[in-house]
Formats: C-alpha cells, structure tokens, sequence
C-alpha cells in the first residue's frame, strides 16, 4: 500500500484469547485507520477491548494465550503482524511509542530517571560507540520539554521521589525522546488529579502538535475525547460500534450505546444522572449472537439478534454500525 | 432542618517518623487543620478535594476509624466519642461508611450472606438476620439468591451495591461515602447514583459524599464544600456553589475539567491556567496554604492564613483574603 494518507491501518484485525474452556473472542473483526498528524480517540468501557487493540499494534500481546487468527495492521504502508523481530523494534523504537495509564507501574522503582530514560535513548540511536555524552544531552533535552525544572537533580533521582504528575511528565518525556511518528496514550490523565490532569494533556497536546505527530487516546472519560481528539472511535464488546469527527460525535451521536454513553455523563449544567446502560458487558467466552449490544439495547430488532451490522455510513466522517441506519445509509 | 452532624473545629494530625528514646524528631502531618462544617438531615454534603487535601481522613474520623487530635464531632448534638476517645457500639450504628474500592472492602472468603450479616449480628441480635439479609438485598434491588455467591462472581458494580447494603445493615441515618463510584464506568455509576438517591429519599438518609468529581456533585449534592491540604476552603448551596464559584482554587478546579457540551464549557468559570501541585501536608506554606498555586497571590496572603467569611445570605462561605479585604 504506497502512498496511503494514514500512518496506521488496522483492517479486519480479530484477536482471541485461549482460556480454559474455549476462546475468549476479545476483538472482534474491527477496522480502524490514523491519519498523518491526526489525533484520534478510542473510546469504551472496562473490557471492550481498547488495550487489547493497542498492544496488538505493538505487537506485545503474549501469545499464546492470545492469537490473531485474522487481520492486518499496517505502519506506513507495512502489516506489523508479519515483521521480523529487527523490524518489529526499529518500529517499537522510532514509530510507534505508548504512555500508559499508571505511570508509578510503567516506571521501574530500582533505578534512576537517567537509566531508565538513558536506555530508550541509547536503544533508539542504536549506536554502539560510547554516547554517554549526548545521551546525557538528550535525556535533559527531553526532561526539559515536558517542562520539568531541574533535569539534572531529577534525572538522578528515583521515581518514587517523584510525585504522580512529575512521573507522568517523565513518562511523556520518554515516550517522545525517540521522536515517534505515531503515539499511544492509554488513559494518560486517569491516575491524576484533574488540576495536574489538566497540566499534563495541556503539556502533551502542545508537544505533539509541535512535533505533527499522529496520536491515539484510549480513554473512558469522553470530556478528555472532546478536548483533545479530531476523530472518535466508540468500542463496544470488541466491536467499534460508531466512528466520528470529535464534533459530530458529541453534537449527534448515533449508536444507542454511544447515546447511552454521552447521556450517563454527569453534566456541570445540571439535570440529574441519566438512568445508565441496563445489563452488563457480555462474556466473550460466549458473546450473543448477530449485535453485540442488542442484549442491552433499547430499541432491538429482530435482525439485530440473527446478522452481525456492518458499518453503515452516515457520510463522509461518520460511520455506524446499527441496523437502524440500514436505511438511511 | 436539624444538623445531624456538627464538626467543630476539627484536627487530625498524625506524627510520621519514629520518635523514640533516641530520635526526638518526628514530623506532623497536619492532614485535617480545623475543619467546621454541618451535614443536615436528608440532604447530601458533597466534600471535593484532590488527593492528598485530607478528605479521606475526615470520613474515616467522622465514622470513628481516627480520634480526633482536637475539636468535635457531634451526632445528633451528642459528642461521638467519650473522655477516653472510645465510641460507644450503639454510636456506631448511627454512622455507617461505603468506601470506594469494593474489590477490597469485601472479604474474598465469605459470601453475601456472611458479609450482610455480619453487622445485622452486631447491631441487631434480636431479630432473624436471614429475614434482614433478604430484606437488605431487596432493598438494593438484588436477588436473594445472591446470598451465595461470593465477591469475585459479581461485577464491580454489583460489589459496591453489596457494601451499601452492608452500609444499611445497622439502619444508619449518616452514611459516609468515600468515592462510592470513582472505581466504576460511568454508566455504571448513573445507575450507583440513582441507586444512592432512591434510598436517601426512602429511608431519609444523610450523605456526606467524599469525591473529586465536581461534575457529579453538580446533579448529586445539596451543599458543596471545597477542601485543600486540610482546610475547607468555600462552602455553598450547589447552584450558587455553580453559578458563582468565588475561591480561585474553586475557579481552579472548576476550569479544568474536561466536559462534554458547549453548555457546560460556557459554564465554567474563566480559565485559571492550573499551574504547581498540592504541597505535601508535611510542609504546609506560611500563609495562605494556597499561596503556591494561586495566580491573584497578594504580599498579605504569604504571611496570614485568611478566615472563613461569609459571602451572600444563603451560607456560602469563603476563606481567602480577596473577599476578607471587601468586607473590611
């Protein structure tokens, strides 16, 4: 694929996972593209399968238990999944890096900021000859970026020296030290306060519009979706269940998941808390046939319980996958 | 309405570092510094703070966990804990708490049948407690066959339900909730909520609701009350509380949440660029305890830490030098 506009290109991507018992059907059958430069957010509930979908695009799933019996993800133009090993760690180092959600795990408490900084830099010159110099120089270089003070005095502590929105900063500065094309922020502000959450995806989106790098946030929280992304995907038991502009989505969303979703947000103008979503997020070792959701949807058809919906589009920027815009479409 | 809790003045300090024979030095952790406030009957106090701002500890004092270091805690005007700072059993019965991890305030090895009868055995010896235990999981909208399931078979929803019936075992009339649905997906929470705000119409129950979701307190709370490294910093009515947040860190937090509508950004008060963290409340600043992060800080506000002053008739209190100034 030469030429294509996206950096990353997920086609019919299925993942399972071998489980006493059967296969956990995790994702299933998705398609999901990113655009040079473009932010796009991927939304769901605990379990719908967003980090499962983003570790298959860095390839660290551990299999088994997990396989990927279908399914293609393209980085500029090349399938990941058929990678060698060198490959697949050129891409890891200088394409695609991920900030995870709870930077006190993702930091390791034995060793210093410098090392652990220090060995993604050297791991991505891939250099042999003795760079203890400019490592150090690009350590305080990326220090220095996600606006902490002092890199030198920090770049000798520990993280547990560190509080919670400083580790997160290291954890930025590391994941954009190698100067990645394509970033994957898993729930980056969760863990945070949301003063301190509002410091550091201030501080991320500057960086990486800076920089025209293409990013994907996974999140549950769709106030961050609508602050920071162009482009929305909602997930849903496996399934992307709607695609949108950022501003579509908010202003007229489709799917009754995505309607339900939106509605349970509590609002800061008031009105009360929406009843929520009935019943539960299915079991994958047995999924319900046709629609995944039609278990908990309000307005189900019979169709819904017996055909698996394709996307249908709405237009150009605006997909669904619900048999109510079989029509329409 | 009648107060059903009254906090006067309330401090917890807890000593870090050994003191011993041969070390003297050991630091305060001032985690609550002199804290008033009032929950009245049948409304709902919603306390707001980041992390590290003491709202934890406040529930646990009030529910009994802590002895106060100094000042009170009245329940129904009687003092929560005797001369020794025990508790009596049946003051116990009164307060009771939902904390906001069900996955580990529920005990892996028993079932719902042990966890719910456990208070009712306590508290109410005389009556049939697996009467009590199917009336308790009718209550919260459970199935009685759930009795004998264990914790790990119910979802994270379900848990939590679990431990606000244990809550009611004991028919509390103040119930403590610390982060009842921050562990929850948000259309679980919706459905937590309703949950919550049924059995307060119900059974007229207070809610002192300890959460750093603002938004939430917004559809949730009668009264809201701000807390930074120990101190309440402004109280009011939600919709006042909403409509004219007067504190800059309310200003502060209020500006920095990520919403969902065009309606609710107008909402928000102008932007005040978050800058600095929480200091740590073993080294509390001079002054103002604000001070470090505060964009309108004033030589005044380094030296003397402001008082609580009231702003407007309907109780919306304020402790910051730019309204002490105005009233002067």
């Amino acid at each position: 694929m030469p030429e294509s506009p996206n950096i990353l290109d997920i086609k019919n991507l299925e993942v399972n996972f071998k489980v006493y018992g059967g296969q956990l059907k995790v994702v299933d059958d998705i398609n999901f593209f990113v655009r040079f430069g473009e932010k796009v957010g991927l939304v769901g509930e605990t379990g719908c399968g967003k980090t499962t979908t983003m570790k298959a695009i860095l390839h660290v799933l551990p299999m088994p238990p997990a396989v990927i019996p279908k399914g293609e993800i393209y980085f500029k133009g090349k399938n990941i999944l058929k990678m060698n090993t060198n490959e697949l760690q050129r891409v890891r180092g200088k394409g695609i890096s991920m900030i995870f959600q709870d930077p006190t795990a993702a930091l390791n408490p034995v060793f210093s900021i410098e090392e652990q900084l220090g060995a993604v830099i050297r791991y991505s010159i891939n250099s042999n000859k003795d760079s203890k110099e400019e490592i150090h120089q690009r350590s305080v270089v990326a220090l220095q970026e996600v606006a902490l003070a002092d890199p030198e005095r920090l770049l000798k502590s520990f993280p547990t020296q560190l509080s919670g929105g400083m580790r997160q900063r290291v954890c930025i500065g590391m994941a954009l030290a190698t100067g990645p094309e394509l970033l994957i922020a898993d729930e980056p502000g969760t863990s945070l306060d949301v003063t301190i959450q509002d410091q550091v995806l201030r501080l991320l989106r500057k960086l990486v519009e800076e920089k025209n790098t293409s990013v994907i946030f996974i999140t549950h929280s769709l106030g961050i979706v609508r602050e920071m992304t162009d482009r929305v995907y909602v997930m849903y038991a496996g399934d992307i269940v709607e695609v949108a502009t950022t501003k579509k989505m908010f202003a007229n969303p489709r799917h009754p998941y995505t309607k339900g979703l939106i509605s349970t947000v509590p609002r800061l103008t008031g009105g009360g808390v929406a009843s929520g979503i009935a019943g539960r997020i299915p079991n994958y070792l047995h999924p319900p046939t046709g629609c995944r959701f039609h278990p908990r949807c309000s307005s189900v058809m019979d169709i819904c319980k017996q055909q698996k919906p394709v996307a249908y589009n709405l237009d150009e920027d605006h997909q669904v996958a619900c048999f109510l815009y079989q029509k329409e479409a | 309405m009648n107060e059903i809790l009254t906090v006067t003045d309330l401090k917890k300090y807890f000593e870090v570092g050994q003191s011993g024979l041969f070390n003297k030095n050991s630091t305060m952790v001032k985690a609550i510094d002199g804290i008033s406030f009032s929950v009245l009957e049948g409304e709902t106090l919603g306390l707001v703070g980041e992390s590290g701002s003491g709202k934890s500890t406040v529930a646990y004092t009030t529910v009994g966990m802590y002895a106060p270091t100094s000042g009170s805690i009245k329940f129904k005007g009687t003092d929560l804990f005797d001369k020794d700072g025990k508790r009596s059993l049946a003051s116990k019965k009164n307060i009771q708490i939902v904390y906001q991890d069900p996955s580990s305030s529920l005990n892996p090895r028993q079932t719902i049948k042990d966890i719910l009868e456990m208070p009712l055995r306590l508290h109410q010896p005389e009556k049939n407690t697996l009467e009590q235990t199917i009336r308790l999981l009718d209550l919260v909208g459970m199935p009685p066959e759930y009795m004998y399931k264990n914790p790990h078979m119910l979802s994270g929803g379900e848990k939590q339900i679990i431990a606000v019936a244990r809550a009611l075992a004991t028919d509390p009339s103040l119930v403590i909730l610390d982060e009842p649905t921050s562990a929850l997906d948000v259309s679980v929470q919706a459905k937590m909520i309703n949950l919550l705000l049924d059995l307060q119409k119900k059974l007229n129950l207070s809610y002192l609701f300890i959460t750093h979701d603002l938004s939430l307190m917004r559809n949730v709370a009668t009264r809201v009350a701000i807390m930074y490294l120990g101190k309440i910093c402004e109280i009011a009515d939600t919709s006042d509380f909403f409509q004219k947040p007067l504190h800059p860190y309310t200003q502060m937090l209020l500006s920095s949440i990520p919403v969902i509508s065009d309606a609710e950004e107008a909402m928000k008060p102008k932007k005040v660029i978050s800058k600095g963290e929480i200091p740590s409340p073993v080294n509390i600043p001079n002054g103002c305890s604000f001070n470090t992060r505060c964009p309108f800080v004033e030589d005044i506000c380094l030296k003397v830490d402001p008082v609580m002053v009231n702003q407007g008739n309907n109780g919306h209190m304020v402790r910051c030098h730019l309204f002490s100034k105005n009233i002067q």
